[in-house]
């Protein structure tokens, strides 16, 4: 005798069924609606021309974006650099942070002043201080190039809320494994390269990104210092023509730089999820 | 030519009118027609901070300086006594945004040219400017004699201020500009020898080298070409204000109030070298 399903669970199927058209027709409907309202609304705003006109102006967007493209060349560069150094230094400053040995209590204790100070203080005035204020000692060997005196200022800022970040991926992994490895046989500091970190890092991968992602968009507020970053070009070739097109050019071109670092976090995500799926850890 | 681009266009945008105020000193003019912002008043923009030689202490309202002073008298000329002369405080920003404008008019060094007439409208000029540049005495640059002597300068300038396009268009050093938020950090910068000079408008290159700096000086001035460069009154783009506001520029230039305004709120700038 084949299969027959009851009436009750044919019912039940075509009540899901229906229910499930009934919601995709109503997100349809929704999105069509709330989609025309803000096309009507800002496209018939008195405004909206002349909006358009100083905001997305091909013509501009074509003549600045030379200029805003190798004023992105300096953003690339400082954020890289930075990234690096923000990275270990975070990961420095986590390490001694999350210390125990009580010889390393002063240490511990710097650590701590170090990511109050630096989390809390703007980045705008660390860059001053830093890049106008450190120049203005006249110390002969320290360099007064607005560059690289802006990058120190956005490693300073930065390795504060990274080493925070890190410091909770560490304090996340379970004491019992750091116990596991201890008597495995392995060292305290090979528990913590081969055990802790790689599972601490793991945890803390997209907010860490994340941290990544605001430092590269606040890398051009070293301009402030008279480098000339994408936004700034921007901002000079706005001046020249009283049109801001440039500032959405360089926004574009912010966006496009930003879009592959996030997609390649959910791509480590989910490798690591399928790689735990399959090592059964789950 | 303008000195300010704040690092947040948006913060920019919310600083709209906020009126600084000014006590009357009685007068009545026949209340005047013009269809301003707020009806029987004439309504001023500029920066905050206003720049000396330009205003004075920071505060437009006073008449002291030589914007402030040109404002007046072109409030006047349309019909406006002091005290129907309200300020409001207007970022570059805000000056150069798209549609309907907080002012009247603004008053702020902004230099006209037929780009940027394109998104405002400007009266007639009122100031002819040249650009200058400072350095200090411990310079590398202190001696230069002409523009070859300044080829290999790290030269800087404020964001929006035709300085800039002096360094490159007309200086064409081979190190790339510095450009800053403000002349004060700038000048700063100057101070801290990052950067070997500064070019600024020439009164204001005068104050700065004389105010700001310990041991500034002037380094030369670059020959403008003949009304190259002036300084207008901006509107907003097709306002109806516009004819009338530079027809009473206009009259100011023809009976000589300009030039005397000019004579005391801007130092003698004669006294500057051209570099060639």
């Amino acid at each position: 005798m084949t299969y027959q399903p009851s009436p009750l669970r044919l019912q039940r199927e075509a009540a899901r069924r229906r229910v499930s058209r009934q919601s995709t027709l109503v997100a349809l409907i929704s999105t069509v609606a709330i989609a025309s309202v803000l096309v009507i609304v800002v496209t018939g705003a008195p405004g909206f021309k002349l909006v358009r006109q100083s905001f997305f102006s091909w013509h501009y967007a074509v003549s600045a974006f030379p200029h805003v493209l190798s004023g992105l060349w300096l953003n690339l560069r400082v954020m890289v650099i930075a990234e690096i150094f923000v990275l270990i230094l975070g990961l420095l400053i986590a390490l001694a942070r999350t210390s125990h040995s009580p010889i390393l209590y002063p240490i511990r204790l710097m650590a701590t002043i170090y990511t109050d100070i630096f989390r809390g203080l703007p980045l705008l005035l660390v860059l001053f201080l830093v890049g106008l204020g450190v120049p203005g000692l006249q110390i002969s060997w320290i360099t007064n190039s607005a560059v690289v005196l802006g990058t120190t200022s956005l490693v300073l800022t930065y390795s504060a809320y990274v080493a925070e970040v890190i410091r909770a991926g560490i304090e996340a992994v379970n004491p019992a494994q750091r116990m596991a490895g201890r008597a495995l046989g392995l060292t305290q500091s090979q528990t913590q390269r081969y055990v802790i970190l790689p599972q601490a890092l793991r945890k803390v991968a997209p907010p860490l990104l994340n941290d990544l992602v605001s430092l590269q968009k606040d890398s051009g507020l070293i301009s402030v210092l008279g480098a000339i970053d994408a936004i700034r070009s921007a901002g000079i070739e706005t001046a020249q023509s009283f049109n801001f097109t440039p500032y959405v050019v360089a926004g574009a071109l912010f966006v496009a730089l930003t879009i592959p670092l996030t997609r390649f976090t959910d791509w480590l995500t989910r490798k690591q999820d399928r790689a735990r799926v399959q090592q059964g850890q789950w | 030519m303008k000195k300010k681009l704040g690092i947040a266009v948006t913060v920019a945008a919310i600083v709209g009118s906020i009126s600084l105020g000014f006590t009357a000193t009685a007068s009545n003019a026949a209340t005047p027609s013009l269809p301003t912002l707020t009806k029987g008043f004439l309504t001023i923009g500029t920066d905050d901070p206003a720049y000396t030689p330009w205003f004075d202490s920071n505060k437009p309202a006073n008449g002291k300086g030589f914007e402030s002073a040109v404002a007046f008298a072109v409030a006047k000329q349309l019909g406006y006594p002091a005290s129907k002369v309200k300020w409001v405080k207007a970022s570059f920003n805000t000056v150069i945004q798209p549609g309907k404008k907080s002012f009247d008019f603004d008053i702020n060094e902004v230099s006209i040219t037929p780009e940027r007439a394109k998104a405002v409208d400007f009266s007639t000029g009122y100031y002819d400017v040249a650009q200058a540049l400072i350095t200090t005495t411990k310079s590398k640059i202190a001696k230069a004699k002409s523009i070859a002597d300044l080829v290999n300068a790290k030269l800087g300038a404020s964001v929006g201020s035709t300085s800039y396009a002096t360094i490159t268009g007309v200086i064409k050093p081979k190190a790339k500009p510095a450009v800053f938020d403000t002349n004060d950090i700038a000048t700063q910068a100057l101070i801290n020898g990052q950067i070997d000079g500064l070019v600024l408008d020439l009164p204001t290159a005068f104050y700065v080298a004389a105010a700001s700096l310990k041991n500034g000086l002037i380094v030369g001035q670059f020959a403008p070409k003949a009304g190259s460069d002036q300084f207008g009154l901006v509107l907003t783009k097709g306002s109806a204000l516009t004819k009338s506001v530079s027809a009473a520029v206009d009259a100011l230039r023809a009976n000589g109030t300009l030039k005397a305004l000019a004579a005391k709120w801007l130092s003698n700038t004669a006294g500057a070298p051209v570099l060639k």
